[in-house]
């Protein structure tokens, strides 16, 4: 083979190419059309199926043909679809930035505490607080808005003290024991706190923790919107960042990266993300850590420049599917989120690793 | 008694045979003093060493001026702990000195800001990288970051400079692979493409030969004697290759640990006595000459 067809086989895989574009633009279009699909799905199906006519026709004219479908559509299932494409997308991608961040495959948006520092808030209202015991336990609207705010200030907690030790402390590494450290410290508290509490206020708790995307109310959707799309635009500018720092801290120190700079404004994008979807939906597990993994196998690559994107599509479209089968359509059951995204999850994305060997790869070792 | 004599694999390189340290002439710009101007790296009155707290320093080095022309290709040799990294790690910015100036083509390098410095000077380090599913090509271009906007979209110029440096050190066929795939050697061109893909007036190499066998060690030497000359940039690299050292580079910096920096060559007495006392241990002589170790 000659120099030239080399080259222009190696220009192909460079970003400038036009081949390369194409295909990566077809995988990025099909995870686009995945999302139509599954958020039509979410719309029609559920513990009532609506036929799919129907709910174009409530989202365009604001009305049915039985009156029940405009509120259950407008006021249920809309902001829970919604809900679950910003959850998976905003937990997605702060995940793949954890990964990058500290170069391991096991990190996810909660490595840094701050589902710890979110739990806490919540433990500490649901099973320790006396006064507000009323509101909790009847998880009415206010309980739910009572429970949000604990968890923001939890998270919000946790994350600023992480944002002060990541200005202190020297590397990467040092910052995810500490955020391990913080976590345990964190449950044990709860722990200590769950082993004093009545039965019901512990049940309270546990349903907090398995996560849901049908808590969130049309009017909490605004702040959860402003949160992940803060979170999503400044993380998308740090994908040259990111792609520098696949070299490790040092090396890209010495190619022209503020480190200091870059660190401060990954953990922001992470608290933006992970924090804010915390505070509205719980501890939602599983996402954050699988879809980046999905992604790599799936367009081949590590450059961020295709894997946020990517990422962000992606976790939209495993939010969507988790919400839609946690609701088993046709029944009045709904399952456990976190439970539901592990128990598919979990063997499918085993099943990627072990047919793609690459997770040596991508990560080293 | 057995001689190392390094074998040349067939390369690119092959017709560059590797010349006798005695048959080198020096370059023009070659000299050593305390001027920066003309110098692509030079140091004034610097101190190395580290800091761990304001009441204890260690200084490893001190009072060194210092100087690397522009296509000069130097060697910094040293036993373990004489502080060859830590002399590195200095001169790329990565750790403050403890007095006196590093600078680059006449400017202080602290003075500049990390993309500045990126533009002049590019680093390889010991330490193996692992970059998820790059493509050598992929990680070559990643030594455009400083060259490149904020979403590091690679234009047409910088396409050129991968290819230049991606060419320079003859890794062409390793472009399309998957650069975790390769071998040590294979993934060490690489990484010195990437630096060069940087477009330095200066390239710094901690211990580049350490993972490599025989022959990719003495290819690479010639390599960075060849980069040198072709990108007219400052060269050096620490090892632990005295022979090859002393038979590629222009010119050797020899720490012995006595907090100081000899540079010259073999035929300057004090280089030769340096090395033979530094490399000496208790019961074998060290010849530079020969580069072999002898019974007293």
């Amino acid at each position: 083979m000659s120099v030239e067809t080399l080259y222009s086989e190696t220009v192909s895989r460079a970003p400038a190419g036009f081949l390369f574009i194409r295909r990566i633009h077809l995988k990025l279009m099909a995870l686009g059309l995945g999302i139509v699909v599954l958020f039509a799905l979410a719309l029609a199906w559920g513990s009532v199926n609506i036929p799919l006519d129907e709910v174009v026709r409530v989202l365009t004219t604001g009305e049915a043909s039985k009156p029940s479908w405009v509120s259950i559509v407008m006021k249920v299932r809309l902001p829970k679809a919604i809900t679950a494409i910003l959850a998976g997308a905003a937990l997605s991608v702060s995940g793949l930035v954890m990964q990058t961040f500290f170069r391991n495959p096991l990190a996810g948006p909660y490595i840094l505490g701050i589902s710890s520092g979110a739990s806490l808030g919540v433990g500490l209202v649901v099973l320790a607080g006396g006064a507000t015991s009323g509101l909790v336990i009847g998880v009415g609207l206010g309980g739910d808005f009572l429970l949000a705010a604990a968890a923001s200030i939890g998270a919000a907690l946790a994350l600023g003290i992480v944002l002060i030790a990541a200005r202190r402390v020297e590397n990467s590494l040092t910052l995810l024991v500490l955020g391990v450290m913080f976590g345990s410290f964190t449950s044990a508290i709860v722990s200590l706190l769950m082993y004093f509490s009545a039965p019901e206020r512990v049940q309270t708790y546990i349903q907090w923790t398995f996560g849901s995307f049908s808590t969130v109310t049309t009017s909490q959707l605004v702040p959860l919107a402003a949160g992940v799309i803060a979170g999503l635009i400044l993380t998308g500018g740090l994908a040259k960042s990111l792609n520098a720092l696949l070299l490790g801290e040092e090396y890209a120190r010495t190619m022209g990266l503020s480190v200091g700079r870059v660190r401060l404004l990954i953990v922001t994008g992470t608290a933006l993300l992970a924090g804010t979807v915390t505070a509205f939906c719980g501890p939602v597990g599983f996402i954050g850590t699988a879809v980046p993994h999905l992604c790599r196998a799936m367009f081949n690559s590590s450059d961020h420049r295709i894997l946020l994107p990517a990422c962000g599509l992606m976790g939209a479209c495993v939010g969507l599917g988790a919400a839609l089968i946690a609701e088993l359509p046709g029944s009045s059951v709904i399952l456990p989120l976190n439970a539901v995204t592990a128990l598919l999850g979990a063997p499918v994305v085993m099943f990627v690793l072990m047919r793609q060997r690459q997770l040596h790869k991508a990560f080293g070792g | 008694m057995a001689i190392f004599k390094p074998q040349i694999s067939p390369s690119p390189y092959a017709d560059l045979p590797l010349t006798p340290y005695a048959d080198l002439t020096p370059s023009p710009l070659v000299g050593e003093g305390a001027g920066g101007e003309g110098f692509a790296l030079a140091t004034h009155n610097l101190s190395v060493g580290y800091a761990p707290s304001r009441k204890m320093t260690r200084i490893v080095a001190e009072s060194l001026n210092l100087t690397v022309s522009g296509g000069e290709f130097v060697c910094l040799l040293g036993p373990n702990g004489a502080g060859k990294s830590t002399l590195l790690r200095t001169l790329a910015g990565m750790q403050a000195p403890l007095a006196g100036r590093v600078d680059i083509d006449g400017t202080d390098l602290h003075a500049l800001t990390a993309n500045q410095r990126a533009k002049k000077l590019a680093v390889v380090l010991t330490e193996r990288v692992s970059p998820g599913l790059l493509t050598g090509w992929e990680l070559v271009a990643l030594g455009r970051h400083p060259h490149t906007g904020w979403m590091g979209g690679v234009s047409e110029q910088d396409v050129k400079a991968v290819k230049r440096a991606v060419a320079a050190v003859g890794a062409e066929h390793l472009a399309p692979r998957t650069f975790i795939e390769l071998s040590d050697g294979e993934r060490q061109k690489l990484m010195i493409a990437r630096a060069l893909a940087q477009e330095p007036h200066v390239l710094l190499l901690d211990e580049p030969t350490a993972f490599l066998d025989a022959p990719r060690r003495a290819e690479l030497m010639i390599l960075l004697r060849q980069v040198a000359r072709t990108a007219n940039c400052a060269v050096l690299a620490s090892t632990h290759d005295l022979q090859l050292a002393q038979r590629s580079a222009d010119r050797l910096w020899l720490m012995d640990g006595t907090g100081g920096v000899i540079s010259g060559t073999l035929n300057d007495s004090a280089l030769y006595g340096g090395l033979a006392r530094a490399f000496s241990v208790p019961g074998l002589t060290y010849d530079p000459h020969t580069g072999t170790f002898e019974n007293r």
